[in-house]
Order: C-alpha cells, then structure tokens, then sequence
C-alpha cells in the first residue's frame, strides 16, 4: 500500500469515532480510503465531510470535546488554513491525531513535498513526528492515539509524511492483527468533557492574570509526553518487533562528519554514507523522528562525539540564520556545550528531487569541515540553479 | 403560545454575567435557556455574549459551553452532534448555537452553509445587534442602509453605510432547512415558540433574532425593549418563520407605525434626519418597505403591502 493507505489502515485499526476531513493534495487518499471503509460498513465512524480544512479541524474539536477519539489529514494551504485551530485544538487539550502529508505552500502553487507547510505551524502545540516511510507512516498513526490521548500529555499529534514520496508510494507494509493493534491502542478515556450531567465551560476568555497558567500547562504536558511516548513505543517494540525512538541513528558511534534530516531524505543519506564507509570516511545519518517536543537531550548526547553535523531543511526560514531544524540543533549546541561544527543546506524544495549527489555533497562538506576547515558557508541552498 | 408562569424560573444562563445594561443579547441567551427543554450543549462564537459571559475563572454558565473561534462554530457543532450521534446519545441533549451577526452573516457564513447543507441537527441562534459591536460598532453584512457604524461614518460626502442587509433566512431556506424563523427580543413568547420548533426538527434550524444594542445603536439602556417592538411594528424586522420552504408570517402588522418613531430615539441613523442626507433616509424606508413586501408575498399574505 502507498504511504496515505498505511495512514487511513491505521486510523481504521484505531477505530476512530468521529473522521471530519476535506480533501488536498497529497492526502486525499487517505480520505478517499477512509470513505470506502465507511461505505463499506468496515468502520463504526461518524466521517463528517466538511467545506473546508477550517471546518474540518473544528469539527474535530467539537467531537473530541465530547469525549470522541477523532482522525483529520491535511496538507499544505490546508494545514495553513488551519493554523488557528491548531493552536485551539492544542490550547483545549483536544487529543486529536492528524496525518500531514507534507507539501510545499504557494506561491507559487507547488504540490509536490516539503516541510514548510509544518514548520510554518511548528509552534502550535502539536507533539510532530515525521516517518521516513509508509511502514512508519502506518507505525506512528497507530501510536499517535494513544500518545495524544494519555492523560499525562492530553495533547494532539500530527504524523507527517512527505507528500509523494511517501503518500503515493507503493511499498510493503507490515500491519498488526486488528486485535493487536486494539490492544494497543485501547479506548480513549477522556477526562473532561461536554456533558450535560456535569456541565463545564470550555474556552473561557481568559485575560492577563490566568493566560499564562494555561500556557505554562501546555508546556508541562509537552515535558510529559516523552515518557509517554517512550512507553507507548516499548509497548508497540513488543506487539510488533519495531523499534521507534525519538531519534533513529545510523553509524553515529565513530562518526566524524553526520548529516541530520526528517522524513523521506533520511533513506537516501543512510544509502550514501553506507557507501562512503566503504571508502572509509566515517560517516553518520540522525533522523528526527520526534521533532515536537524536540529530543534536545538525545540530540546532544549522540553528537557528543561528532566533529560536524550538516543539517537538512526542507523548508526556508526567510530571513533567519538557518532552518527550522538547524535553529533548534544550534539551541542544542548552545544549552548543553557540545561543540560539534553546524551548518545548514535547504534543499528538496517544491519536490525538487535530493539526489545521492547532493547528499554526498554535504557529506563531503561535513568532513572537510570535521578535518579543521572553518564553517564558511553556514547557510546554503543545494541543487538549486544560480 | 407559552405562558409566562408555564416557563421554568431557574437561570441557567447568569445571573453575574458581565454584559451591558440593557443588552439585547443577554436576554436573548437568558430566555433561550429557559424555551429549551432538554438538556443543552451551547456552542458560543466569538463575540460579545462570549466574552462578558465566561471570564476564567467566573461562568455565567450552568450548562456544558464552549468557545473555540469566530468563524468555525457551526463546525464546531457539528462534530459535537457526529460526536453524540457515534455514542448513541444524539436524542438526549439539544445542540445549541450562539452566534452574533457578524459571527453568522459575515465570517461564519462559510460553516454555516456546510452544516446546513450536512443536515447535522442543532439549533443556531444567530442574536444580531446589526454590527460588530464587541469590537467598537464596525459594519457586518447585517448593518442597514445608512446607519453608522465606525466603518461607515456618517461624513460629509458617505452618509452612513452604503449597502443593504443581507437575507440570512432567504440564504438558509436556499440549504433547505427544515425550520429557519425570524424573531425580536422583545416578543419573547413567539421567540420562545419558535426556539422550541427549532430544537423539535430532527435537522439544523436557525433563528434570526433582532437583539438591539444600546451602545452600538446609541439609545437609552432603558429602552431596548421599546425598540425591539418598534422594529417589528415599523415593519423594519419582519417577523416570520419557514417551514419546510413554506413562509408564515408572525405578525402582520397592519397599521404600522412610521418608521421614524424607530430611528429617531437611535444616534446610529441621527445624521438621516439631516437635510443633506434626505435621500440616504427615502432610501432606507423604500428598502424597509421592499423587504416587507417581499417578504409577506412569499408569506401569501395580500392586503399588507404598500404600493
């Protein structure tokens, strides 16, 4: 199955109650899957087909509030036309998972994959993980219930997965059993909710003296959720011999020069530092697979030995001194002492393909750099005409 | 017909609210939480019901609310009423919308129009005070020709807003809802009639009702009353319900009073009775008197137009 069925298999392993989704390009399989279930009778789930993104996240939180575990996948101009309800589906604590089969924003219009739909929301809330493939498309759906839904954390999930590369390829996928994948997930067990046996007030206007209580429990639920996640992977390691962390490493242990990226690019970088092992270069891949909240532990302590990290983007910051990724691996630097090199490249724009080339461009980079060669382009843009 | 003595006396909405003296809105929620019979789940937009009714840690609330956003709430309702539908629970609560004009005719318009086309099964209230009025009394798509706001002052070339209201009815009838009314604050007994059909239909209905502001209208706090009756009895607000397409007018008001006697008391519509704005004034009466004509044509009531 390509990467938007693993996605909609999942979420029907999840049992989802409540689906409100509106179509988009990369992920519209995923709903068009999700409708077939439906008509089939394969599922008991309320599939509200709604006008818009804007509607369709809100519905999820209006069934969410209600107690109900709730499914959306969007992409692109969709999760940006989202954007406020992100920020109100994690503000209320609605537990919602949301695949994002990652597009690039217009203008110009582009349909094709790269993160800079996320990383424009990446200060929702939302705990984010990126899968490499469909089989991890498919593993982190399934995980991301019963993260979300843990009352320790109470928060929603969005899996990404790169538009294309991931959402429509077809690849072998290993599924549970329905039973195996019910007795992980379970049922949700929501704490507060709209009911009128006990009425409560949800979304209370909330001025100076009591705004930052709020927001400082959404950080606490965020600091909560790793250990949520750690137990939640342990558990799926178990039912299905896959291992999931916050980070995956790939000949980290002796590496000099490691380049770090999410999602797709990640089994191109390994193919090609596997290759210049050979030569003898000591080489490394990171892939982030938790990038909310980011692994900033993890991170240091694997590169506490690394010479130079070149770090991917998938998505410009304009303006900023380096992407997304790079800023938060430069905190990293900064808050815990390592002094592993840094620079950054943006490539893969708009679906611009990465190449073994341009991978093993940076690799080279990144030993040069390792070898003594100061820094001297920090910030770069790769396979791009001049 | 209901009897004021047949209504239930406990206040779930309030009192210790923070709405303005004399706001047509907060009677409107207040006497809407006394016509529903079932348990309610309300859904609140944006506005100035939510705001001065839920500052954390207070509730005027004594019934399961939410606000999420301005636009969304029709959305919102609807994943609540999929929500109840998946747990079997659909026929124990009524789901109820608050949404002010420019929540319903303006921004939220979108939802609305999808909701209503899904047929989820709510009641949405839609109070219009014909303005922003939590944001300092700018224009909405439900603000009458010529009044003022402070989009639309009353300068010395534009005198006032230059554009009709919209026909929220008309566009909701056009989704085929079952059951869409109009109604005044101030006729409490027809309103609370109709809010019980609304909540009856299996279905999305909506209520459309004037819910004057004294701030924003600029009158006296005292009289939002007065002035809801006098937009029925001027034929300004025409009050009147659909049921399933077929249009049944409330009140026929068959000796209207002139419609001066509602924009006078009101500084929103003074600058009319300037002599450079007699113009802008003739035109507000022959859009009143066009809409109530219309109106109680598609009510199949003769005699009442004026030629």
């Amino acid at each position: 199955m390509n990467g938007d069925e693993a996605v909609a298999f999942a979420a029907k392993q999840a049992k989802v109650d409540v689906v409100s989704a509106y179509p988009i390009t990369p992920q519209t399989i995923i709903v068009e899957r999700f409708s077939d279930y439906v008509a089939n009778g394969e599922v008991d789930t309320q599939f509200v087909c709604v006008e818009s993104e804007h509607s369709a996240l809100s519905a999820c939180v209006g069934s969410s509030l209600v107690g109900s575990r709730v499914f959306t996948a969007t992409s692109s101009q969709g999760l940006a036309l989202m954007h406020e309800v992100l920020y109100l589906a994690s503000g209320l604590r609605t537990p919602i998972v949301m695949a994002v089969a990652n597009r690039a924003l217009s203008a110009p219009i582009n349909i094709h994959n790269d993160h800079s739909d996320m990383m424009g929301s990446r200060d929702c809330g939302w705990i984010q993980v990126y899968a490499e493939n469909a089989q991890e498309a498919y593993d982190w759906t399934l995980q991301a219930f019963k993260i979300a839904e843990d009352p320790k954390v109470s928060l929603p999930v969005t899996v990404n997965l790169d538009g294309f590369t991931i959402s429509h390829a077809m690849e072998g996928v290993a599924v549970l059993g329905d039973y195996e994948a019910d007795q992980l997930v379970g049922k949700r067990h929501a704490t507060y909710t709209l009911d009128t046996a006990n009425p409560m007030t949800f979304g209370a206007l909330t001025l100076p003296d009591y705004y930052s209580e709020f927001k400082r429990q959404q950080v606490e639920a965020m600091n909560n959720s790793p250990p949520v996640i750690a137990a939640v992977t342990d558990e799926f390691k178990k039912i299905s011999g896959r291992e999931y962390s916050a980070i995956s490493a790939f000949n980290i242990k002796d590496a000099d020069a490691v380049v770090m990226c999410l999602g797709s690019i990640a089994g191109t970088a390994r193919t090609v530092a596997s290759r210049l092992r050979m030569q003898g270069k000591r080489v490394g891949v990171i892939k982030i697979w938790q990038y909310r909240p980011f692994p900033t532990k993890e991170v240091a302590e694997l590169l506490s030995n690394v010479k130079c990290l070149g770090v991917i983007d998938r998505a410009v910051s304009f303006g900023a001194p380096y992407g997304a990724l790079c800023s938060d691996v430069a905190s990293t630097k900064v808050l815990t002492g390592i002094r592993t090199k840094l620079f950054n490249v943006v490539c893969g724009l708009g679906g611009r393909d990465v190449k073994p080339s341009d991978i093993e461009g940076i690799f080279n980079r990144a030993l040069r750099y390792a070898a003594g060669e100061p820094v001297d382009e920090p910030f770069s843009l790769v396979g791009v005409r001049d | 017909m209901v009897a004021l003595k047949e209504l239930p006396t406990r206040e779930l909405f309030g009192p210790g609210h923070r709405l303005c003296t004399g706001c047509g809105p907060a009677t409107t929620a207040r006497i809407t939480m006394k016509a529903l019979e079932k348990p309610a789940i309300i859904v609140n937009a944006t506005g100035c019901l939510e705001v001065a009714s839920t500052i954390y840690p207070e509730t005027a609330w004594k019934v399961p609310w939410v606000h999420t956003l301005f636009e969304n709430t029709a959305a919102v309702a609807s994943g609540i009423e999929a929500s109840l539908r998946k747990q079997g629970k659909a026929d124990e609560a009524d789901i109820v919308v608050f949404a002010g004009d420019g929540g319903t005719f303006d921004i939220g318009l979108q939802a609305l129009s999808g909701a209503l086309e899904r047929k989820h099964d709510f009641t949405y209230i839609c109070y219009d005070n014909e303005a922003y009025m939590n944001t300092g009394i700018q224009r909405s798509g439900a603000t009458p020709y010529g009044a003022f706001t402070t989009t639309t002052p009353a300068g010395s070339k534009i005198h006032g807003k230059t554009d009709a209201k919209k026909d929220l009815i008309g566009i909701c009838v056009a989704h085929g809802v079952e059951y869409a009314a109009t109604a005044s604050v101030a006729y409490w007994n027809d309103y609370i009639t109709k809010v019980r059909r609304g909540a009856a239909v299996k279905g999305p209905t909506v209520i459309h009702v004037l819910a004057p502001c004294p701030l924003g209208w600029r009158f006296e706090s005292s009289d939002t009353m007065k002035l809801a009756k006098l937009a029925v009895q001027t034929r300004y607000f025409p009050l009147y319900e659909v049921e399933q397409g077929r249009y049944k007018l409330s009140m026929k008001v068959p000796k209207p009073v002139p419609l001066e006697e509602f924009l006078k008391p009101q500084g929103r519509f003074r600058h009319l009775f300037a002599p450079e704005s007699a113009q802008d004034l003739e035109e507000l009466k022959k859009q009143v008197e066009g809409n109530w004509n219309r109106i109680t044509q598609l009510c199949g009531e003769t005699g009442v137009q004026t030629q």
